[in-house]
């Protein structure tokens, strides 16, 4: 764009070029999705012929029906739960570690050094690692098959807490301190003046928690069971098992777990990016 | 943990600012009082010791014990559980080093392309042009997808008869009877492919901010100097990357050896066990066949090897620094 040496016409060929392939690489990332979709319209029928219709022939709510009313698989209901497991998680997360990390932010007190290393130094154990012993705590708490099971564990990550701490970090002190001057306690600062400051930071980490509830799997198939208990990862895995190669429901059922997350992934794009992209800049 | 605030008060010595509490005058010694800290920290601290630090301890316990959830006896074994997975007579010596074949497999094919391939993406994305923020979007969409639905919707797509795949391949003229998700080395491509697809765009997002952190002018430099298009990225944007590169490096070992989901769902082990991965495997024996101790054991054996690969790749990156 600086280079004006360059004559006109190799610049809007490379300009081409360069769409083309954006163009390109965009359809290897979209068109499984679009064909998810595609899918979930087609009859049963319709997604059995070999070789595949490139469209629904007959569009057909057949996939969607069945996920709305066969009682076996309540969708429905997993996808409630779903919504309240990770709404709760996201909140969760950000009362804890929010407040956690102000302290370790701007507090000085005794075990400062060492409550921040250990929670630092769990960020280096891959959490599969402790899934049984942690199945035989909220067994023993008696949360097998509860909300609480999906909603509450996931929240001692570190993640939170150490990406908080490093926003805190970087506010300037001056507006804390007028409000000491003010005659503001510890708890007024943070909630009047702390908070509302770092409310981008809060966004991007309630949007990833949620995200990362919200697509659980590995943990909620192994703690849930009861079929209106479940999730809708581990509501899809049943799905698939109930209807192998009924393709159109079970990509219903995919479009379902899909869209909210797709939806808070455009409305919230700059603060998921953002969040992904400060995560690598602190390593 | 109310014992922890308690402790922190009972001490009475928690410093406040020392130098500001003094220009602030004493009212504010009040402020600040010592349980305050304490009393921010607790919520968190109750759930970390709980589900993050209590499952190391107990892990280690349960590693050292014969537990099985539905026998009342958990007799202590010492090291048996560590020893049976290296010696070549035990119940479960084979199965153990299949899924860590597995899984090495997995990692040493899926970790180059998903630090080459995103980096070639941000590279892409990397220069101001219209419609940038969109392919962005576009190429991280997937990764905000679970694992769950990735995996049923590739399972799908790849499916030998029914799949969108093979139509494909069949309608530029390739062979169209591929199946991709019931032998190898078709299984391997399948769950890499996968892979790489699903989260290309994450790693894209830290390297296209890593590439923002290079300071213009080293480039307006080199390209005075003469340096062509390749030279300014072999010695201005690559040394300019090393350290997100080492993060991207570190964190993708670390999640391709931990791959679970997309083995469960997309080749469901096959062909037979061989593409069952460690972390199915642990969660198998510890969940399904009740055997706590083994499985606990496996996850140390297991944490540790991650370990050492991390700490390897620590080295290479810093000796070549030097």
């Amino acid at each position: 764009m600086t280079t004006p040496t360059r004559t006109a016409p190799t610049h809007t060929l490379r300009r081409v070029g360069l769409y083309a392939i954006l163009v390109a690489l965009a359809l290897v990332f979209l068109i499984p999705l679009v064909w998810m979709v595609i899918t979930s319209l087609k009859t049963y029928d319709g997604a059995q012929r070999i070789p595949p219709d490139w469209l629904p022939d007959p569009i057909s709510g057949y996939g969607y029906q069945q996920i709305l009313t066969n009682t076996a698989n309540p969708v429905l209901r997993w996808f409630l739960n779903s919504m309240l497991a990770a709404t709760l998680h996201s909140v969760l997360v950000l009362v804890t570690a929010s407040m956690a990390a102000y302290a370790l932010a701007r507090m000085r007190f005794r075990g400062r050094g060492v409550s921040f290393a250990l929670i630092v130094g769990t960020l280096f154990i891959p959490p599969t690692s402790l899934i049984i012993p942690n199945f035989l705590i909220v067994d023993s708490l008696n949360w097998i098959d509860t909300l609480a099971v999906v909603v509450v564990p996931g929240a001692a990550s570190a993640f939170g807490v150490f990406f908080l701490r490093q926003f805190f970090l970087s506010l300037p002190k001056e507006l804390e301190e007028a409000a000491v001057l003010d005659g503001a306690n510890q708890w007024q600062i943070f909630y009047r003046v702390v908070l509302p400051l770092s409310k981008p930071a809060l966004a991007t980490l309630a949007v990833l928690s949620f995200l990362t509830n919200w697509n659980d799997f590995l943990w909620p198939i192994f703690v849930l069971f009861s079929p209106e208990k479940l999730t809708l990862p581990p509501g899809l895995g049943l799905l698939q098992g109930s209807y192998v190669t009924d393709y159109p429901v079970i990509m219903a059922g995919a479009v379902l777990a899909s869209v909210p997350v797709l939806i808070l992934f455009v409305l919230a794009q700059r603060h998921i990016i953002q969040g992904v992209s400060r995560s690598g800049l602190k390593g | 943990m109310a014992d922890v605030i308690e402790v922190g008060a009972a001490r009475g010595d928690a410093p406040p600012p020392a130098a500001s509490a003094a220009r602030r005058g004493a009212k504010s010694a009040n402020r600040v009082g010592r349980a305050t800290p304490y009393l921010f920290l607790t919520p968190y601290l109750v759930l970390f010791t709980v589900f993050g630090l209590l499952p190391i301890v107990l892990g280690l316990y349960l590693s050292v014990h014969q537990w099985d959830f539905q026998l009342p006896n958990r007799p202590f074994v010492g090291l048996d559980n560590y020893k049976e997975l290296f010696s070549s007579d035990s119940a479960v010596f084979g199965d153990w080093w299949q899924s860590v074949r597995a899984t090495a497999i997995f990692t040493v094919v899926s970790v180059p392309l998903l630090v080459v391939v995103p980096l070639g993406l941000a590279l892409l994305l990397n220069r101001s042009f219209p419609g940038r923020t969109f392919f962005r979007a576009v190429y991280f969409a997937p990764y905000v997808l679970g694992v769950a639905v990735i995996g049923l919707l590739w399972r799908f797509l790849l499916d030998a008869n029914l799949g969108l795949v093979n139509r494909l391949l069949g309608v530029v003229g390739l062979p169209a009877d591929t199946p991709w998700v019931t032998d190898v080395p078709w299984a391997w491509i399948s769950l890499v492919g996968v892979t790489v697809w699903w989260t290309s765009g994450f790693n894209a997002v830290i390297y296209l901010a890593g590439l923002q952190d290079i300071a213009p002018e080293l480039y307006e430099a080199a390209k005075v100097d003469g340096a062509s298009a390749w030279e300014r990225f072999r010695h201005v944007t690559l040394p300019g990357l090393r350290p997100v590169l080492l993060f991207v490096m570190t964190t993708t070992v670390l999640a391709s050896a931990n791959v679970f989901g997309q083995s469960f769902l997309i080749t469901q082990g096959a062909p037979g066990t061989e593409t069952r991965t460690v972390v199915w495997y642990i969660v198998e024996q510890g969940l399904r066949n009740n055997d706590a101790g083994r499985a606990a054991a496996m996850s140390i054996v297991f944490a540790l090897m991650l370990a050492v690969v991390s700490l390897a790749n620590f080295r290479l990156f810093r000796y070549r620094e030097d």
